[in-house]
């Protein structure tokens, strides 16, 4: 067992930590759930794009360093201990990106993934309807066929920052007339600029516009922007669920770097006699640790030529309860100054904690909401029998 | 980076759960609570020719070297059959007199620890050690008193523990071992082998409990369904599983630590000792709720692992203990 970086992994790490110290912006950017807050964040991923920091575990010829997974979560732990901005491109990074490099065609790579990486093109996921949440497969919007290419029809909701996002991908039911509901589904990418859709921003528990339902009234489409096989597209986008995504979702870095000032605020601020408090802060940094570790392992047996599939599960569960235990804990330090607004004036550590609790309520929702996690475990890791949901 | 357990350490903990399987070791359990000592010394001794205890033991002590992390995987299979005996107690020792000043008791003890000869035990007298577990079936007691290290006279009075496997001894009198500041730092090794392997303990029983839960609800039908299928249920085993996975890293980062001597091992193996008694402790709550009144007999071999999972939460480390000191170092 061996929980060492080699020289070159060190050198990666202090070229990160660097290249982060000299870029990452000395006061908080806007929020990136308001469009002025959006824009600033696109900019700081063309300038993360310039010195190829943006996608580095991708090839370096879409913009990437090639990095091992390894590297990458060095990278992470680097990125997020510098207090570096969320990242407005990561529901393309981290969820169509996977999809591409296993369902795509050479030229769909060429053609989307440069942009994606520069942050030219930021992309909003359209997965939820009204009526399929965590049942997706019973989505109803259709996609029907034309003239070397297809028609969008239907209603897509709880896409986040599609307001202020460029392109959108999603699944769409390309044949009506299946015995099961997940056959007959297909992926797809569309403009979300096109006639035909519209827009509308919902706001979210903090009132920021960042959640958007999205109608789509025959919007063609090219087949260039069908993804794997037509009909396929619930295997297409599940079958990069369970590998790397499971580890690069949520790196541990977020929650080691969260730990840290929690630390650092519990220090400074608490009374070091409310033991209840400071048993909460050493769970926090347990669990963090735990996850660290766990993910450590998960990237070493998938090194050694190991798979991950369900197991992912047990990530999205730990680390959705951790984020939520740690900001509450966080919020409860602060006492009064927890009920503090993240935009407002004195809002402590420029609202940090008070919007990273807003986001971290929503972790156990999106992504597959815990309650299914639990099943995949219980199904797929405990052989327990299915049952009625 | 390579965190992973290697085909070595992967088949040592596979031999050493196919011996205890078929060592049948519940009866063993039983007739230690009685205080019929033989079968689980003779138990003891077949863990010795695996190997177990000279995993604690300096070579040129007739130990194969200290390896923490042999250490860990080893008694997580221990936990896992619930081995009764003072067996973390007999490597804290090994842990304990392998680092005094002095090192003619090392070569008084080791060689029997090793050798499965000898099976020790050991108070600290520190909050997290004020018994000397299972004093009157070990063929000595070491007692360590601030900078001082006696060898018990006797083991004085014996508690039940609400685990019957376990019994608490207040050791008595004795001749002073050693004296002096280095023995404050050896106690100090002593109480972090200890911690981890009762920390690798619970992962084991931790997992016990989960497997034989979900072998149970598999099987037990009520409204015409195994109750494995109840949503309710599942998602107990699965926040069981969550805890016991998330928990195993820890042990074995913190083996690694103990063994490279980082300085900061002893914050690395509290965390590691909250996570696994937390997860073991929840474990055995999720296995007697899930097997329901049947559960909460005694004559159900799943109460040797329930009990025993309320005991090592707190032995070697509290888990506010624990806790404070993953703050505080």
């Amino acid at each position: 067992m061996d929980l060492s970086f080699s020289p070159s992994e060190d050198a990666f790490r202090a070229e990160a930590r660097a290249w982060l110290t000299a870029h990452v912006p000395d006061t908080p950017l806007p929020s990136l759930e308001t469009a002025e807050g959006f824009a600033a964040h696109r900019e700081w991923e063309h300038t993360l794009h310039a010195d190829r920091w943006s996608v580095v575990s991708w090839p370096e010829e879409y913009g990437g360093r090639g990095a091992s997974i390894l590297e990458w979560l060095i990278f992470e732990e680097e990125y997020y201990a510098a207090g570096a901005p969320g990242r407005v491109s990561q529901n393309g990074i981290n969820l169509l990106a996977p999809t591409l490099f296993e369902h795509g065609t050479a030229e769909q790579r060429a053609r989307v993934l440069p942009p994606m990486a520069s942050g030219d093109v930021v992309w909003a996921q359209a997965w939820s309807e009204p009526e399929a949440g965590s049942d997706l497969a019973s989505l109803r919007s259709t996609a029907r066929r034309t003239d070397g290419g297809w028609l969008l029809a239907g209603q897509k909701t709880w896409s986040s920052r599609a307001a202020f996002a460029d392109r959108a991908f999603g699944l769409f039911r390309s044949d009506p007339h299946t015995d099961k509901p997940h056959q007959g589904l297909t992926y797809v990418m569309f403009p979300l600029d096109a006639d035909g859709v519209t827009v509308r921003p919902i706001g979210r528990l903090d009132g920021k516009p960042a959640f958007a339902e999205l109608f789509l009234d025959d919007v063609s489409v090219p087949d260039e922007d069908v993804i794997g096989e037509v009909g396929q597209g619930w295997r297409v986008a599940m079958s990069t669920a369970g590998n790397e995504r499971g580890l690069t979702l949520r790196s541990p870095g977020r929650f080691t770097a969260a730990t840290d000032r929690l630390t650092a605020l519990w220090r400074t601020t608490a009374d070091p006699s409310d033991t209840a408090l400071r048993d909460r802060v050493a769970d926090a940094v347990i669990g963090a640790r735990a996850y660290r570790l766990f993910t450590y392992a998960a990237a070493s047996r998938l090194a050694a030529g190991g798979s991950i599939g369900a197991e992912s599960s047990l990530n999205k569960v730990f680390w959705s309860d951790l984020d939520i235990a740690l900001h509450e804990t966080a919020l409860d330090i602060l006492g009064p100054y927890g009920e503090l607004a993240d935009h407002a004036a004195e809002s402590p550590a420029h609202g940090s904690w008070a919007e990273g609790y807003t986001f971290s309520l929503a972790g156990p929702i999106y992504a597959g909401t815990n309650e299914i996690q639990r099943d995949i475990i219980a199904e797929r890791l405990l052989g327990l029998p299915k049952g009625r949901r | 980076m390579r965190f992973l357990l290697d085909d070595e350490q992967r088949e040592f903990a596979r031999s050493l759960d196919g011996m205890l399987t078929a060592a049948g070791t519940p009866a063993v359990v039983r007739a230690w609570s009685t205080g019929d000592h033989g079968p689980g010394r003779a138990l003891w001794a077949r863990l010795a020719e695996a190997g177990v205890f000279a995993l604690a033991v300096p070579e040129e002590q007739e130990g194969v070297g200290v390896r923490p992390i042999e250490l860990a995987v080893g008694f997580t299979e221990l936990g896992r059959h619930a081995v009764p005996g003072p067996l973390v107690e007999t490597v804290a020792v090994a842990a304990l007199l392998d680092h005094l000043d002095d090192t003619a008791p090392a070569t008084a003890w080791l060689p029997g620890i090793a050798s499965g000869k000898t099976a020790a035990s050991l108070c600290l007298l520190t909050p997290d050690s004020p018994y000397a577990l299972d004093a009157d079936a070990a063929d000595v007691v070491f007692v360590v008193t601030e900078d001082t290290v006696r060898v018990a006279e006797s083991a004085g009075p014996v508690q039940p523990s609400a685990d019957p496997a376990r019994r608490l001894a207040r050791p008595l009198g004795g001749t002073v071992l050693a004296q002096g500041p280095g023995v404050r730092a050896a106690a100090a090794h002593a109480a972090g082998i200890a911690a981890l392997a009762t920390a690798a303990q619970a992962l084991g029983l931790g997992r016990a409990l989960l497997d034989r839960t979900v072998d149970y609800v598999k099987q037990r039908t009520q409204f015409g369904r195994p109750i494995g299928s109840f949503q309710a249920v599942k998602h107990r085993l699965a926040d069981t599983l969550i805890a016991l996975e998330f928990a195993q890293p820890l042990i074995h980062a913190s083996a690694i630590a103990l063994a490279a001597g980082q300085p900061d091992c002893a914050r690395d193996l509290a965390a590691a000792k909250v996570a696994a008694g937390e997860a073991a402790y929840g474990a055995a709550r999720t296995a007697l709720h899930c097997h329901g009144a049947v559960g909460y007999t005694e004559e159900l071999d799943l109460s040797l692992w329930i009990r025993k999972a309320r005991a090592l939460r707190t032995a070697w480390g509290t888990p506010a203990a624990c806790r404070a000191r993953v703050l505080t170092g």
